[in-house]
Order: C-alpha cells, then structure tokens, then sequence
C-alpha cells in the first residue's frame, strides 16, 4: 500500500535513492530515461483516472447546480460556495454545525490516536511471555469493519438498555448516563469507540518504527547513565519522529473523514450534533442529489484539511535539517 | 472510517471504475435492444411476443423479501415467455443507486418505490408514466383507498400502481398489561385511557410508553398525533412547512411531557423502545405493521396490535404504500415494457400472498376477500386505511421531512423546548423547499 511505502520515504535514515546503480550501465539512451516513468505508469495512471480527474471534475461540479438526472443543469458560478459562507442559505448552518462536529472529534480523538497506541507499542516492544497474543489482542478490534463495531457498541452504550449502563450501575456510578444522544457523552462514546478501534494500527506502525532503533543507541546512552525517561526521551521520540509524522498525518486525515461512527452509533444525536462534515457531504450529494454543492463542501473542506497537513509537516520538519 | 476506510474508499473507487466500464461496454452492445417488437402493447392485460427477461428491484430485505420472491417464482411459472429476475437492496442504498444505474443503462426495468419518492423519481426523469397501465387495466380510485391513489399521482400523471400499504399501529404486551391490572384485551383508544393506562402501568414500576427520539418510531408517532391534533407538516400544494403550528406544538408537547411525567425514559435509543417492547419493559409502542411478522418469531412476547388510539381531535396514523413503478431505460424496449405491464398487473392482482408478508393490499377486491380477513394482525390494522396520513408527493421532499424527524428528535431529547425546536425546523425546511422549487421548477 502507498501509505506503507511512504513511511520509508519520509524515515530519516532511509538509504538514497539507487543513483549509483544507473551509472554503472551503458550510457542512458532513450529507452533508459523512460525507464523510471515506465515504471511509475501503472500508479500515475491510477492516480490520474481514480485521483486528478475526480477532482477537476469536482471543480467543474462545484460551479454547476448539478443532479446528473436533470437535464438542466445552470453554470451558478461561485454560487454554491457562497451558500457555504452566506447565512441565509438552507445549507449554512448545517454545514458549519457539521465543520464543527469535525473539529471537535479531531481534536478529541488525535492526541488519544497518537499516544495511546505510542504506550502500546512501547509495552508490547518489550520481551514477556505471551506477547504475541497481546500483539493480536490490540489489533483485532481493527479487522471489524464499522458496521460491526458500530451496531456492536449501539447497543453496548444504549442509555437504558446498555450493558455499560448496567455495569456503572453495579459499580455505584450513574445507571442513566445518555452515552449516545447528549453531549458531552456522544463525543467521549465516539472517541472512546474509535480509540479501541483504532489503536491496534497505529500502535504496529509504532512497532515498526521502534525496531529500527538501533540497540546500540540504548546501550550506549545507559553508559552515558541516562534513566529510563531519558533514553525514551533522547533515542526513542527522535528515532520515532519520521514515524510520528506520518502517524499524525494520517490519523488527523482520518479523524477528520470520520463518518461510520456517528452515522451508526449516535445517528448526528442529538440533533445533528454529531453529523460530520462528510456524511453532510454524502447526503448532499447522494441523497438530496445536489453533487454541485457537494463538490464545493468537498473541495473548501479538502483545503482546511490541506492547511492542516501543513502545519503538521511544519511543526514536525527535522531540525538539526 | 479511518485508515482501513481509507483503504476501503479506494476499493470503491475501484470498484466504480470497474462498474463504469462494464456500463460502457454493455451500452455498447445494448443498442439493438429496441429494434424490434410490437408496440407498447396493450397495457398489461396478456403478452404475446417474444421471450424477454425483466429485472426487477426492491427493498425487501426482510422477510417479506422471501414472501415476493416466491411470488415472482410463480408468476415466472405462469408465463413462459416473461422471466423475472429480482435484486433486493436496502432502501437507503437503493434509492441513491437507482437513478445512476438507470441512466447507465444497468438499472431494473421495473422498480418497487414508497410513495413518498415517486414524485421526485418522477421529476428526475427516472421512472415512466402508467396512465395505460390504469386505464387497461380498468383500475381506477374506487378500486384502492383514494390517498393511496391519489399518491401515484405527480403533475396528473401516473408513475406508480400501489402495491400495498403500511401504516403504524399500535403493540401492546399483554404480559405487562395484565400485570399492571389493565385488561389486555381491551387496548386503550382514547386519550383519556391511554393516559389512565400509563397511570396504572407506573403504579406497577413500568414506563409503558417508551417514546424514541429517532425517526424510528418516535419520528413517526410524532407525525401521527400532529395529524391527530389536526395539523399537518406541509401546506397543501407543499410549498410551505406548516409542522410549527399550534396543534403540531401541543401534539409534540404531548409526546415531550411523556418522558417528562415519567412514562418514558429519556435517552431511549435507536430499537430500544422495540427491543424493551419485546422484552416486557415496555408496554405500548407504535411501530410499522412490518413488525407483527418479528413479533410472531417470538413466542415469548405476548401481545396484540390494535388501530392507533385517537389522542388528539381526529383519528390519524402514519402510513406509507409500496409502489410498483417502470424504470426508463437508455433504450426503450417496448416487449420489455409490456411484459412488465403484465408482470405488474398479475401481482396486484395477487397481492393477498403480499399480505402475508404484513402489509396491507393496496387493492380494495383483495382487502374484502376472505383469505384477507384471515390474517388477524394484519387485518386489525386496515381500518387505519380510511384515515392514513400519507406523506405528500412533491419532489426533494425526502430531506425536508429528514429536518421534520430532526426537529423531533430536538425535542425529545431536551436540546429545545417543542416551540422553539419546531420554529427552527420550519424556518429551514421552508429555505429547502425554496431550493427544491429552483431546482425542479414550481
């Protein structure tokens, strides 16, 4: 998969690129300057068809009132764009709910996607029997598909019927906690799900990147005297850092895309407080059959999401660079 | 979601992709498909021509999918030279894929639609006209109840035969009841029993009225009591939202002050409401007639379905009707499309089987047949029929009602007081149904 591929791209100590190699050959002819493109085609084909062309037709969507069964469909211009941001249109409000509905589950739920597995991986990097088992306990969760979690937790969380409830109950907590249809419970359900869920991936990227640090690191700075939270502080989080940026990457574009969890657990409850930005989107567009205005929420929505990429990669560039 | 939804996204991109090319070469070797055969044929009474095979689409995935299929497998036993073939979807995707597939040439040549879409399947160009249909066929209002008639109905055109109806009805467990010293055989029907009983039930320890904030049932028992209280959710050409009137106000404030008293929980939900039903901790609920058959699969539960009990001024209850509809094709095979005149008319005619499957028939010869008055639960339920609240037919009017049940759901769960939920959802229904006129005229 390309996102596995791009985790030794972006690894600091990755080897260069095989420069050498080509020069040891015949002079490149034509043929040998073809070779590398050659060789990128089948993706950059799957790309073009599967990735450019969705969004440049997106654009052209997005200025277009747009239901592909009716014959009329005007060129609006920024019309559908401005609906977004105008609030006397019948979309405003629900879209602005929806942008904050992201907002808060990515802020909520990333610095939780990012440490929790971190602690995983480090406890399960140890040697102690049984650690393979441990291994496939934390990421089964993640081989359910969101149908199955989904219903699955409905009804684990359901406010009166709930096994949860009934457990806070026995343990002298609140039986009646609304864990699906009031706020702030419909948020820590939704996190606390995707937290389980979740973990197990992110924690075998950690995994990988913490076997790449050599040994020989930990040993030496044991000499140097350095305690535990040293070494983890000074030779694990800067191994880590390409596999962090990565993780962080991700799990914010992930987070922000979230859209099973609610739709089957809370339902948007209460109200359409938990209805994110792209079940909005889904619904413009494939329910209410309007794919120009969905277009124009997906294209303003993939630019916050580009900014934020942004700053990440910012916030994350090598220092000692 | 997340990263194996990424993944998964990429799938389907795939998977559309594959699907988009199958299209182009199926619309490539779809083009003779229309160059022969008889003409539009004669409205569904016989078929004469040559072998054609139907698709046909619905959403039958429970058990009343098996009930139609058999009757397919009948009726294609019947005709030699007309085979029928069915997919069955769930509803939700079904709708947002039918269009797509129709105009790509994959699509069903007859689809079964609910009422409520056929305006706006209409209005996009998607199913066809039946006006020949209804008048070879003979059929006319005084042959169905005439809401459901009324409802195939978009521009005085027809573009739906009804097929059945399903309104909500009213579930008692007698084991709570008779627990609670309330007679199970005597339901209540009227507002001021209704409340006795719920008295008597919390007497007993039990909220006997589980009310849901969802649309599933909570959403739909707020649309029967506000056409109890004599409101409605449109005006009558839909081209206003009336759902924040005096009446809709008190009916929604009815249901509120239910879980306010105690009878309900709050926080119910999605199911809970049934499921509690079913369990015996709850005592009433109005769900859809498509439950009596899951009721009848659990001999635990003893209960009863009765006509919804008249709280407000007038008798009123949810109801919607399964339609059988023509999907316009790229081309127009006119075999095709006699043969699905045919195949529509001999399952109306046949829709006691239908019934089976708990819904109501749509036709009135199979509503009086004995074989009908047969099925009890079902039965008990058709008197609803002369005073069902069909959703209006006006195109785009699914994500307005989705605002109505939203607003409901606001209520129920506290967020706002009844007023000031529905104030809201009005005012945004009437910028939807404002846009709704753009896009498909007036």
């Amino acid at each position: 998969m390309a996102d596995v591929i791009e985790v030794g791209a972006a690894r600091g100590d990755a080897p260069p690129p095989a420069a050498g190699t080509s020069r040891r050959g015949t002079s490149p002819g034509r043929a040998g300057r073809a070779t590398p493109y050659l060789f990128l085609a089948p993706y950059l084909i799957l790309f073009g068809v599967f990735g450019l062309l969705p969004i440049v037709l997106g654009g052209w969507l997005s200025v277009h009132q747009w239901d592909f069964q009716l014959p009329n469909r005007p060129f609006v211009g920024l019309a559908n764009y401005r609906d977004l941001f105008s609030s006397d249109s019948a979309i405003h409000a629900d879209w602005w709910a929806a942008v904050r509905a992201t907002a808060v589950f990515t802020v909520l739920s990333v610095p939780l996607l990012v440490i929790v597995p971190l602690g995983l991986a480090l406890l399960l990097n140890r040697s102690f029997p049984g650690r393979t088992l441990f291994r496939a306990v934390y990421f089964a969760p993640y081989v359910l598909g969101v149908a199955v979690i989904g219903l699955l937790w409905r009804f684990l969380l359901d406010a009166n019927l709930g096994l949860v409830n009934r457990l806070a109950a026995m343990a002298g907590l609140p039986p009646d906690t609304p864990w699906l249809t009031a706020l702030p419970w419909a948020w820590i359900s939704l996190v606390g799900v995707t937290v389980w869920w979740t973990s197990g991936f992110n924690a075998v990227i950690y995994l990988a990147g913490l076997q790449d640090i050599s040994a020989e690191l930990y040993e030496a700075a044991k000499v140097d005297g350095a305690t535990a939270w040293e070494r983890f502080r000074h030779v694990t989080l800067p191994g880590l850092r390409p596999v962090l940026l990565f993780v962080i990457t991700t799990t914010v574009l992930a987070s922000a895309n979230m859209f099973g969890q609610s739709f089957l657990i809370t339902q948007g409850a209460p109200g359409t407080e938990t209805r994110t930005v792209v079940w909005f989107i889904v619904e413009e567009g494939l329910r209410d059959n309007d794919a120009g205005r969905a277009a124009a929420m997906s294209i303003v929505f993939a630019l916050m999401l580009a900014v934020a990429s942004i700053a990440n990669f910012r916030l994350f560039r090598y220092r000692e660079d | 979601m997340i990263h194996n939804e990424m993944s998964r996204r990429r799938l389907l991109g795939l998977g559309l992709g594959l699907g988009a090319a199958a299209t182009l070469t199926l619309a490539g070797c779809g083009g003779d498909d229309d160059s022969s055969g008889p003409a539009a044929g004669n409205g569904g009474k016989d078929y004469t021509g040559p072998k054609v095979d139907l698709k046909l689409w619905n959403g039958f995935t429970g058990g009343d999918g098996d009930i139609f299929k058999a009757l397919v497998n009948q009726f294609n036993t019947e005709h030699q030279n007309i085979a029928v073939s069915v997919a069955t979807y769930q509803w939700e995707d079904y709708y947002s894929k039918l269009p797509g597939a129709a105009s790509s040439g994959n699509g069903p040549d007859v689809a079964v639609m609910h009422m409520d879409q056929l305006a706006t399947f209409a209005a996009r160009g998607v199913i066809t006209e039946l006006d020949d249909v209804a008048k070879a066929l003979e059929l006319s209002e005084s042959d169905f109840a005439p809401t459901v008639w009324q409802g195939g109905l978009y521009h005085d055109k027809r573009y739906g035969i009804p097929l059945d109806m399903h309104p909500l009805g009213f579930y008692y467990n007698k084991a709570v009841m008779r627990k609670a010293g309330l007679d199970p055989d005597k339901p209540p029907t009227t507002r001021d029993e209704y409340t006795a009983a719920l008295t008597e039930l919390k007497k007993s320890g039990v909220q006997g009225f589980w009310v849901s904030p969802f649309q599933f049932t909570g959403g739909m028992t707020f649309y029967s009591v506000l056409h109890q209280w004599g409101g409605s959710v449109f005006d009558a050409g839909a081209t206003r939202a009336t759902f924040n009137s005096d009446p809709a106000v008190e009916a929604c404030t009815w249901l509120v002050d239910i879980i306010k008293q105690g009878n309900s929980p709050a926080n119910v939900g999605q199911d809970a409401d049934y499921l509690a039903f079913k369990s015996g901790k709850n005592a009433f609920n109005w769900n859809g007639i498509w439950q009596i058959n899951d009721l009848k699969k659990s001999p635990d539960t003893q209960w009863g379905v009765a006509p919804l009990p008249q709280i407000g001024s007038r008798p009123a209850a949810w109801a919607n009707s399964h339609n059988f509809t023509i999907v316009k094709g790229r081309t127009t095979d006119a075999n095709k499309v006699s043969a699905a005149k045919v195949f529509i008319n001999w399952l109306s005619q046949h829709s006691l089987d239908w019934a089976k499957g708990g819904q109501v028939p749509a036709r009135k010869s199979v509503r009086e047949d004995a074989g009908f008055t047969a099925l009890t639960e079902v039965n008990a339920l058709a008197p609803e029929l002369e005073y069902a609240a069909f959703p209006p037919a006006a195109p785009g009017l699914g994500e307005v009602m989705t605002t109505f049940y939203t607003s409901f759901n606001e209520a129920a769960l506290g967020k706002k007081s009844p007023k000031h939920a529905l104030d809201d959802g009005v005012a945004k229904a009437n910028k939807q149904l404002e846009d709704n006129r753009k896009k498909y005229g007036s």
